[in-house]
């Protein structure tokens, strides 16, 4: 008999993790990562931050060498997955060939979702996503040109320092009233709302892109109002939409993700899927997340692989999250959802490093450390081991 | 070819080949090396490369800058020479170094 075939889908975070956690956890019979970037899997968070500003090549940002795909037997097929024959166990692939699978686990990541105005077209827009955005919007980065950046989230706004770094005049539109709106507090988001206006950023809320104009290229920005911005260049980062297709045309339960069990298995139990195409039901928080962020694509990964492998393991990892900014570097422990009051330590009005702890019913539940590792460490610490927090000595420390 | 060999708490041996300029957490991970998260890929902004430095290679390896101390100072299983090991480069010239991996990473 043939060796038993794992086929992981999606050769980026989690499935590279995956992968690596198959064979930590004893599967000897083939795996197969086969993915559609056609680059060796790189790291996506440095795209927007030390890539964008040419501070470091693809081939420092391998999330594994070369070397670790061969030592480890695993082999790499570069192509995409077009459809899953569940009854034949089988994916059939862009090259035309098919695979046939013991073990499958779709890892397919998300997209950035797409501009619906008039002129989204047009050259010099681009998106952020993939190392090919990176290297377009590298050639149309040029010092002194107007780069205009749709959405204030931490794309966005990692995407206006590292452009600012460059040398580009930089503006922010922001359709809610206040950039990150939808992650932290206003006390945070005016924190960065002041930075980038410190390091010569204009950004602009309540400001809703109505048209992208110019002849083959991009000129303005149209705004709801009337008002234009002249843009060279214009990055849209208003969120992204989970890659689900392949799972839904299988059949799959989708909801805003590919729905997932504590074990990571899909509704097909014989599958499993792991990263930001997924949607989970978190007992931390008592309800369904759609988590983007990197070590919870790593966490669901780790248990997929043991599930493949026959072992119990749940997801239970804090989700945290982190981005620099200039000289920032905000770390995040915890998700906010739900929180009823905060607690500010430090002074984010005037200081480049403060926390803002978030609380609900009294408990703490998440907290924003910018510049201040230790806070985060702290935080991360306490919300794992459930341990009681001294809410008077976060307060002393406030009253300083 | 020169190896370090990274210790897991419950005394499991794993080898892996020094390649110069790579970090220590690159070895670990380009190496399936359990027991060394990484998540965030080497920024020094998670804290889940942690390892303790055999203490008779402490100088050679070096000692943790503000930024690691910073990171390190709040885990329970920190140690004199506990280092994050994305911000170790390693040197062929360490061949035989042993590090210590912590019980958990945090
Ligand atoms: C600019 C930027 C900055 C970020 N910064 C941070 C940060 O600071 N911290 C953090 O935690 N997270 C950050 N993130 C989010 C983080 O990158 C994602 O959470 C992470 O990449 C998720 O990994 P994944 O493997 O689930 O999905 P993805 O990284 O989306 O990878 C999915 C892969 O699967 C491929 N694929 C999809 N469908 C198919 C198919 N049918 N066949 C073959 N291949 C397929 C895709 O092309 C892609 O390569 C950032 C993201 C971006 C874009
Ligand atoms: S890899 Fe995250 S701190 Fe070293």
């Amino acid at each position: 008999m043939s060796s038993a075939r794992a086929v992981v889908v999606g050769a980026s975070h989690a499935g590279v993790q995956l992968v690596t956690s198959l064979r930590q956890e004893g599967w000897s019979g083939d795996i197969v990562l086969v993915g559609d970037e056609s680059v060796l899997p790189y790291q996506r968070p440095p795209l927007s931050k030390a890539y964008l500003s040419g501070k470091c090549s693809l081939t420092e940002l391998a999330i594994r060498s070369e070397g670790f795909y061969l030592k480890q037997g695993i082999e790499r097929v570069d192509a995409s997955v077009e459809e899953v024959d569940r009854s034949a166990r089988q994916v059939l692939l862009s090259t035309g060939d098919g695979l046939s699978y013991d073990a499958l686990a779709l890892c397919t990541g998300a997209r950035p979702r797409r501009l619906r105005t008039p002129g989204a077209e047009l050259e010099g827009v681009h998106y952020l996503r993939r190392s090919s955005d990176v290297e377009r919007i590298r050639e149309d980065a040029i010092p002194g040109r107007n780069a205009v950046i749709v959405g204030g989230g931490y794309v966005g706004l990692e995407t206006a320092a590292s452009l600012r770094a460059l040398g580009l005049d930089v503006t922010v539109l922001e359709a809610a009233d206040r950039v990150l709106e939808r992650v932290t507090a206003p006390e945070v988001s005016a924190f960065f709302t002041r930075i980038h206006q410190e390091e010569g950023v204009d950004v602009r809320t309540n400001a809703s892109v109505e048209a992208l104009v110019g002849d083959h290229r991009i000129r303005e920005v149209v705004l709801a109002g009337g008002e234009s911005v002249r843009a060279d260049l214009v990055i849209i980062g208003i969120g992204i939409e989970p890659n689900t297709e392949l799972a839904e045309a299988a059949g799959l339960v989708v909801d805003d993700g590919i729905l997932i069990d504590a074990q990571a298995r899909t509704s097909d139990p014989t599958i499993v899927a792991a990263g930001d195409c997924t949607s989970q039901d978190i007992p931390r928080y008592g309800r369904r997340i759609r988590l983007e962020s990197v070590p919870s694509a790593v966490e669901q990964a780790k248990v997929a692989a043991a599930t493949i492998c026959g072992k119990d393991k749940e997801v239970a990892a804090l989700p945290w999250f982190w981005s620099d900014q200039y000289d920032l570097k905000l770390q995040i422990a915890g998700l906010n959802t739900g929180y009823d009051d905060i607690v500010v330590s430090g002074g984010p009005t005037r200081d480049r490093d403060f926390t803002c702890y978030y609380l609900r019913k009294g408990e703490p539940i998440a907290a924003d450390c910018v510049n201040r590792p230790r806070d985060f460490m702290a935080t991360k610490r306490m919300l794992t081991q459930g341990t009681a927090v001294d809410m008077a000595a976060l307060t002393a420390e406030v009253a300083v | 070819m020169a190896v370090v060999t990274f210790m897991s708490h419950d005394g499991e041996q794993h080898e892996a080949p020094l390649e110069e300029g790579s970090s220590l957490m690159q070895v670990a991970t380009n190496n399936a090396i359990p027991g060394i998260d990484a998540d965030c890929g080497g920024e020094a902004a998670c804290g889940t490369c942690h390892v303790i430095v055999d203490p008779a290679w402490a100088d050679k390896v070096g000692r943790s800058g503000p930024e690691e101390e910073e990171m390190l100072s709040m885990n329970p299983e920190r140690q004199p020479t506990s280092r994050l090991s994305c911000q170790v480069k390693v040197c062929e010239s360490w061949d035989g170094l042993t590090v210590q991996l912590p019980e958990f990473q945090m």
